[in-house]
């Protein structure tokens, strides 16, 4: 991605998965710009309220577990438009990863692509660019594994320690599955999960019974 | 002079020579066995190959070398296979076949020598059924490369004994792996885990949902991975992938582990990934990974 960054105008709208803390991509904003990112739980409610929408190289929705048609609205797998979402991914309680998943629909302007490929990496954030699916691509991939893992631990393959070490040794993992989800939030992982698993209907999103515990346990206040 | 016991590894494709290379360097008389004596023969020459890489970069010296490389022998012929303290199998996936060699082994190997199966999917009490000594029988799954990987799964049968298992995970430790117990179970932790997941990941592709190198960025990008499943697809193989779905999926039936009708379609396509050069990705040329 070589295209020269587009100035940025954001709104906040809430409480923003992707971005909690100060960051170079919120600071440097301006009061107008050829992008507006549209920050927090409320995007896609603000998108409804934009005045031009035209105007905008790109318009940027902050995205949940909800696909980006929630808010653009689709039609017959033609729809697209300068309107891309995107989310930093982020596992429970930890701090967001430099990775953002840029959702694109089948006509997305390929210049809003652009530039909302070359904000995020002038500010210092990596992208991967998918089509509008639930979990996007790595929700997605990782939940099952995730699911299967706490599965196997019930099952006795192994211990939680040999698991993790076998898939730190054995792939070369940061962290293996049990420990990182010890550390970012068995129960929300459930959240996700279960949102997956209401859109796909696939056995494998649903949550596993240690991620069913974990969430029984916060909604009773004993997390 | 050694006090250690004699390794055997039954098979000299490059499970066996990885293993053979890693029995050697922990300080073990050696025997590589295979039914063609070239080709067991040429496993002993890709060990060579391999301690003149490591004398090139530092990593042993070169009287080092020579004293492992003296610990090594090759043999077509199954009887002298009898002094060895363990067996480590690395063959073909196949019961029968892997049952058969047991099978001449036992008729070969003296009663305290310990038999071991590298299989990576299929089940060490029914391989360990075929041997004749069920109690005297261990999973011991390595990592490829296995040289390079210190990992190595061990799996008890239903009838391992106990003392044959600590036994063969202490050899284990001797040869300066690092052994983890997992139960008999398909896939063992690695595979059970990792077919699934390459899986899931070309079945991103098949739907739509974004291109190889985009599910790459994504999983490298958040979660750290060294590689992403696409590039390790086409490193292990797409040819390799479909024989571990028909195996994991053979005996589990886990929707995950069905072959994606993508992955068959590549392989008939002889994109079969970096040794083909065609893949999810494209490669310049079809070195091996990291070489």
């Amino acid at each position: 991605m070589s295209t020269s960054a587009p100035t940025h105008r954001v709104i906040q709208t809430g409480d923003s998965r992707s971005f909690p803390e100060a960051h170079p991509l919120i600071e440097r904003a301006s009061a107008s710009g050829e992008v507006l990112v549209l920050a927090g739980a409320g995007a896609g409610r603000a998108y409804a309220e934009v005045a031009g929408k035209a105007a905008y190289v790109a318009i940027l929705i902050e995205l949940g577990t909800e696909c980006l048609g929630v808010h653009t609205g689709e039609s017959r797998g033609d729809e697209g438009s300068n309107v891309l979402g995107f989310a930093r991914f982020r596992l429970g309680d930890a701090k967001p990863s430099d990775l953002v998943e840029i959702v694109r629909q089948p006509n997305t302007a390929p210049a809003a692509l652009a530039a909302a490929q070359a904000l995020f990496e002038a500010s210092g954030l990596k992208t991967a660019v998918c089509a509008d699916f639930p979990g996007r691509i790595i929700d997605r991939l990782v939940r099952p594994y995730y699911n299967a893992a706490l599965g196997r631990l019930d099952a006795k393959l192994a211990t939680a320690a040999d698991m993790d070490l076998t898939l730190r040794l054995g792939l070369g993992y940061p962290q293996g599955p049990i420990e990182l989800l010890e550390g970012t939030g068995l129960a929300a992982h459930h959240d996700v999960t279960a949102a997956l698993h209401e859109a796909l209907g696939d056995p494998a999103y649903a949550p596993a019974r240690r991620a069913q515990v974990a969430k029984a346990r916060q909604l009773k206040g004993r997390a | 002079m050694t006090d250690k016991i004699t390794i055997g590894v039954a098979g000299s494709g490059t499970m066996g020579t990885g293993i053979a290379i890693v029995a050697a360097r922990g300080g073990f008389p050696t025997l590589i066995y295979d039914i063609d004596q070239a080709r067991a023969e040429a496993a002993v020459g890709q060990m060579k190959a391999f301690f003149a890489k490591s004398v090139q970069r530092g990593k042993l010296t070169q009287e080092q070398v020579d004293e492992i490389m003296g610990r090594v022998a090759a043999t077509s012929d199954i009887a002298a296979m009898a002094p060895c303290g363990l067996v480590i199998e690395a063959i073909f996936e196949e019961l029968e076949v892997k049952g058969k060699l047991f099978s001449a082994l036992d008729a070969v190997c003296g009663p305290q020598t310990l038999f071991a199966s590298n299989t990576s999917t299929l089940s060490i009490t029914e391989i360990a059924a075929r041997s004749g000594r069920d109690d005297r029988f261990v999973g011991m799954h390595f990592c490829l490369p296995a040289q390079l990987m210190k990992l190595v799964e061990m799996s008890p049968g239903i009838n391992t004994s106990p003392e044959s298992f600590e036994a063969a995970w202490k050899i284990c430790e001797e040869m300066g792996q690092r052994p983890v117990k997992t139960q008999d179970a398909p896939g063992f932790i690695l595979n059970y885990f990792l077919v699934p997941f390459n899986n899931d990941a070309i079945r991103l592709v098949e739907e739509g949902v974004a291109e190889p190198a985009e599910i790459d960025k994504a999983i490298k990008g958040a979660l750290g991975y060294a590689m992403g499943p696409m590039e390790l697809l086409d490193l292990v193989g797409l040819d390799t992938q479909v024989l571990l779905c028909e195996a994991l999926y053979g005996v589990t039936n886990e929707p995950r582990a069905a072959c994606p009708p993508l992955l068959r379609r590549m392989v008939a396509a002889r994109r079969l990934g970096r040794k083909t050069k065609r893949g999810f990705l494209n490669y310049e040329t079809a070195a091996i990974f990291g070489a």
